[in-house]
């Protein structure tokens, strides 16, 4: 990751952005997917009347915060695993790896353009939530319970680490695959496992209070250092293009050369 | 190492040394070895499967060879010399994989920021100017013939001004209008004193461009200019027609007029096998005359790239039957 140069990153991100505000099934989902996703909290805040107890209505908030981080989760998994198999299946992958740009700014200029939009679009269904909720909520707990310091804790911290396993892993599915429907699948899938850690905090399996999130927020960001390191790993110029890696590389001596204007014709 | 000296005719800008490549147990090329001069067009000849993408993707350090080494624009290859080499050096693949969903335009934006070409702008205009593509610049190239692609992709292997060219099968698929276009601007590179390595099976291309070619088989087979390789495979040749058949031809096309043998070839033409044919010309010519006959024409045979390669890829033991 050392000697990241930030205009080819710069370069790599524009291209990124500029082929997905083009392309109609990533904005697609960037559009209809949160608003699926908004309508379980929405019925859960308006659903929860004014004599429901404390303890309900943390649970119902604990399923809605659940929820509302299935979007970072979600949304950036199919677009990381277009990310390669995409550039492959139309022949612009080799021409991108025969430029100077090393693999840490291809995968970084590509995991911003991913990330950036499924974190700020979760973001912006959570500030929604709570202002539905402290707006129209029959019952004022539910903003409360929203607006809890440990809560947006978690949303600020679990948010941005999800987005970036779903993009890693979507990211090594796309490095391997050779269809874009099944690594879109893959990734998808592969995105889902970390959001058992946000489901032990939203079902108050384990109790939510400022150290458990900062302490899931850090158990989340080892799993996404690791998972990067094997894309990284994976993401080799000959496995990319021939599907396999070099099995040793040697070299010898300098011998009998052809020279300019030289003619050999080499015997059997 | 900076471009002025790599570019400055001293250094050549291609050494390749026994460089070889398997895939498991298969061998891609094998023991190659040549030089490439700056300046110099250099085809690179031989049939499917004979190892030409393989060598091109060695050199431009997308995978690593098995064994050999090479000298790219200069700097030795390594995987550690990767980043430095391919900034020296440009390669446009068969399939130019430009960005359909992207503009002409910003397909070349984004190369130029990874080349991180200084004034992108000004470099933008000038190398589409080039290849004759300005005025589309901002067309979608998913709307663009597959010329013009061929065009954007030659603009866009240009934008750095490399020290080495790797223009592969850059006329496959093309009409013939297109291939001429594309010949254009291949010997316009010449003139501009780039180096150009041509992978391609169209020989007559190869023949009209470059200035030696390679012929490869999985193992080189040959290197020379494409004159060199004539002379050198095949013996020179007359073919003498006359208005009727020679009642004698034993006692003209002897050794004395420089025929090493001869063969007739239909009625009355003959096929003379001779070490100096501007020596053995005039010779027959005398002696055919003295005998009587009428001569309809002498010329000299020539043999053209296809049958050098024809010669050695047929000859070649490792040839596929």
């Amino acid at each position: 990751m050392i000697g990241l140069d930030v205009g080819r990153l710069a370069a790599v991100a524009r291209k990124e952005a500029r082929e997905y505000r083009r392309t109609p099934f990533i904005i697609g989902a960037m559009a209809v997917l949160p608003l699926i996703f908004m309508i379980n909290p929405v019925i859960t805040i308006f659903a929860i009347g004014a004599t429901v107890k404390a303890a309900t209505v943390s649970k119902a908030v604990g399923a809605t915060f659940l929820v509302l981080l299935v979007v970072p989760a979600v949304i950036p998994a199919s677009i990381a695993a277009y990310s390669v198999v995409g550039e492959r299946d139309q022949g612009t992958l080799e021409p991108l790896l025969t430029t100077p740009v090393r693999r840490g700014e291809i995968l970084i200029g590509k995991a911003l353009v991913a990330a950036v939009p499924a974190v700020g679009i979760a973001y912006i269904l959570f500030a929604l939530a709570v202002i539905l909720a402290h707006f129209f909520a029959g019952n004022p707990t539910v903003a409360a319970t929203l607006t809890e310091g440990s809560h947006i804790l978690a949303q600020v911290l679990f948010a941005p680490l999800l987005a970036i396993w779903s993009i890693g892993v979507g990211t090594a599915i796309s490095a391997r695959s050779s269809d874009v429907r099944v690594a879109q699948q893959l990734g998808t899938l592969a995105s889902l496992p970390p959001l058992a850690v946000t489901a032990l905090v939203s079902f108050q399996i384990v109790p939510l209070g400022v150290w458990t999130a900062v302490g899931f927020g850090l158990g989340l960001l080892v799993i996404d250092i690791a998972m990067w390191r094997v894309v990284l790993a994976m993401f080799d110029r000959e496995r990319l293009i021939t599907g396999s890696r070099a099995v040793k590389t040697t070299g010898v001596g300098p011998g009998d050369r052809v020279a300019p204007g030289e003619v050999r014709r080499i015997q059997a | 190492m900076a471009k002025e000296q790599l570019t400055d005719g001293a250094a050549p800008a291609l050494v390749v040394s026994h460089l070889t490549k398997r895939f498991g147990d298969r061998t891609a090329f094998e023991d190659v070895s040549f030089e490439v001069a700056h300046g110099e067009v250099f085809g690179f000849l031989g049939p499917n499967g004979a190892g030409k993408t393989t060598t091109v993707r060695t050199l431009g350090t997308l995978i690593a060879p098995t064994s050999g080494s090479a000298v790219v624009a200069g700097i030795p290859l390594s995987a550690a010399a990767g980043a430095e080499i391919r900034q020296l050096i440009s390669i446009m693949p068969e399939n130019p994989g430009l960005y359909l969903r992207l503009t002409v335009q910003e397909n070349l934006e984004l190369f130029a920021g990874l080349y991180s070409v200084p004034s992108p702008r000004a470099r933008i205009a000038g190398v589409l100017e080039t290849v004759n593509m300005a005025p589309r610049a901002r067309d979608l190239c998913g709307r663009l013939s597959k010329g013009l692609r061929q065009r954007v992709g030659l603009a866009r292997a240009l934008l750095s001004d490399p020290v080495v060219m790797f223009l592969d099968e850059p006329t496959s698929g093309l009409d013939p209008v297109a291939s001429r276009d594309v010949h254009d601007l291949i010997a316009g590179l010449r003139e501009r004193g780039v180096t150009v390595f041509l992978t391609t099976h169209r020989l007559e291309e190869a023949e009209r461009l470059c200035d030696r070619v390679a012929i490869l088989n999985t193992r080189l087979l040959a290197v020379g200019r494409p004159e060199e390789l004539r002379t050198q495979l095949f013996r020179s040749s007359l073919v003498v027609e006359t208005a009727a058949r020679l009642p004698a031809p034993e006692a003209i096309f002897t050794p004395e007029m420089g025929v090493e043998k001869w063969t007739p070839d239909g009625d009355a033409t003959y096929v003379l096998s001779v070490a100096d044919p501007k020596m053995a010309a005039p010779r027959v010519t005398r002696a055919l005359v003295a005998a009587g006959a009428d001569v309809l024409s002498i010329a000299v045979s020539r043999h053209s790239l296809e049958d050098v390669y024809l010669e050695l890829v047929e000859a070649d033991p490792e040839a596929e039957p």
